[in-house]
């Protein structure tokens, strides 16, 4: 009984001060495979609507490909279902090593461990190879996983302006006299879609002795000409001591990650890292499937081709249409509103035309800079594009946006 | 003696400095602009803050003390670091 009246109070009123806040978050359910088109029971007991969606990391459209749906029956029939064991004791078996080795491959770095995900890569690197005597240099818009690793690792903290390499390197000469410095940035930033200046980053990591550690969550597989990621992408291959990636969205986007790299962080990940340590182990279905993708990217650069092409496409005919697009080259094509309640309007237009969208907002992405992230995929068809840039134009149209830019977006919806 | 003047204009430009992005929005910070609640720095980053102040006026602020309230404004930082000196 010690769940008290008093207790279920305070809980009833967070959760209430989160709905006043306008920060709950609801769970609509898919009733199909993760897909380019999908479909959506909401809200809750809602007849089911057919949906073009625009908001997965699917980037690649493997999360439901036939032959990686094969290759995970293959796995389960194969190797079973679960390992009930984490990897030290009696979870390793032989298609983990497998998948490591073919993530070595694909990275060009020296080694790899695998991880239950990202989420748990990046909480577990920082304090495996990290003490008090050291310091974590960190972009100041790195994602949510990287600073809750960074706080439970002992080592100093500083962080520098979002890519402001000046910033960077006063932060780096400023901290000479720690024994390790670490440089830490995502690849491709997952709310605005930029990225990183690896190739300058490097640079200054030679010129200060100092490590980089890159998580490339939302880059695997489809940046870089053949497609390993933003270090391909800035030229820089073999010179990233630390890989943090996902196997959770272009790379089949069931769940697992990795810590890929240089041969003794990865080793020491092995003998320190807490979620390796104390967590199960990828199961086999989707190290199976897993490793298949692998096989499919290794061979063919088709679909991430396709995305570009698809990301450049949409990119192009969404800025004539007069939306306010951040630029860039990547799947993520954030559509700035600015205004929070605008962003969740349109969202909610977008649904009712066949359009799956959400809105980002305050504490997701800086004040007054609330968005509609779309995210491309190679599942979509040049139709899904063309239909979801038509009920864009419309509902931009129905709001009097389409050709205003931020300052007059602002005037007229305030932020 | 701390110049009261003269702490302000110190933080406010170390604010300016390490954390704000573009001129215009730096030229509206004031010493009583909300920085955490205001989402300009984040709690995490925070961090720089402190070590800032503590090196400059030579100073330990215990981190039950480094509350996100207590770092909110820069006025609130003065008060902060006023505290500590003793004064």
């Amino acid at each position: 009984m010690a769940y008290s009246d008093k207790v279920r109070e305070h809980y009833q009123k967070t959760i209430e001060e989160i709905r006043e806040g306008g920060l709950f978050k609801e769970e609509r359910f898919i009733h199909s495979p993760q897909a380019a088109d999908i479909k959506v029971e909401y809200p809750e007991g809602a007849e089911l609507a057919s949906l073009i969606n625009m908001c997965a990391n699917n980037y690649l459209g493997l999360s439901s490909h036939p032959e990686v749906i094969k290759a995970a029956h293959e796995g389960l029939d194969s190797r079973g279902y679960g390992m009930s064991s984490v990897r030290f004791i009696c979870g390793t078996q032989d298609i983990h090593r497998e998948l490591q080795d073919k993530l070595t491959k694909f990275l060009g770095t020296e080694d790899t461990v695998l991880f239950p995900s990202c989420m748990d890569a990046n909480a577990g690197v920082f304090e495996a190879i990290l003490g008090e005597e050291d310091v974590i240099i960190a972009d100041r818009l790195v994602h949510a996983s990287l600073i809750d690793g960074i706080r439970l690792c002992k080592a100093q903290y500083d962080s520098f302006k979002h890519m402001n390499m000046d910033h960077l390197e006063q932060k780096l000469e400023m901290h000479q006299d720690k024994r390790i410095r670490l440089v830490v940035t995502d690849g491709v930033f997952s709310m605005d879609g930029d990225f990183a200046p690896l190739d300058k980053m490097v640079e200054l990591c030679e010129r200060y002795d100092s490590m980089i550690l890159l998580d490339d969550s939302h880059a695997t597989g489809f940046i870089g000409k053949t497609g390993k990621g933003t270090h391909e992408h800035f030229g820089v291959v073999g010179k990233i001591d630390v890989i943090t990636t996902t196997l959770g969205k272009a790379l089949g986007g069931a769940s697992g990650g990795c810590v890929s790299g240089r041969a003794e962080i990865v080793e020491m990940c092995k003998q320190r890292a807490r979620p390796y340590l104390f967590s199960n182990t990828m199961p086999p279905v989707i190290v199976a499937a897993a490793s298949r993708v692998m096989d499919i990217i290794s061979q063919t650069t088709e679909r991430r081709d396709k995305l570009e092409q698809n990301t450049k496409y949409f990119r192009e005919k969404m800025t004539e249409a007069g939306f306010d697009i951040r630029p860039g080259e990547t799947p993520i094509v954030p559509v700035m509103l600015y205004n929070a309640q605008l962003s969740q309007d349109i969202a909610h237009d977008l649904y009712a035309e066949g359009i799956y969208v959400i809105g980002f907002f305050y504490p997701v992405v800086p004040q007054g800079q609330a968005r509609i992230r779309c995210q491309l995929s190679a599942a979509h068809d040049k139709e899904h594009l063309d239909k979801a840039i038509a009920a864009f134009k419309k509902i931009g149209a129905k709001h009097g946006i389409l050709g205003l830019k931020k300052k007059e977006i602002i005037e007229k919806y305030g932020l | 003696m701390l110049d009261e003047k003269q702490l302000q204009d110190a933080v406010l430009a170390y604010v300016k400095d390490e954390y704000v992005e573009d001129e215009e929005e730096a030229e509206e910070l004031t010493p009583d602009t909300p920085l955490i609640s205001g989402g300009i720095v984040d709690s995490f980053s925070m961090v720089s803050l402190k070590v800032f102040l503590e090196k400059r006026y030579q100073i330990q602020i215990p981190d039950a003390d480094a509350t996100p309230q207590s770092f909110d404004t820069v006025n609130k930082i003065v008060e902060l670091v006023k505290r500590f000196k003793g004064e």
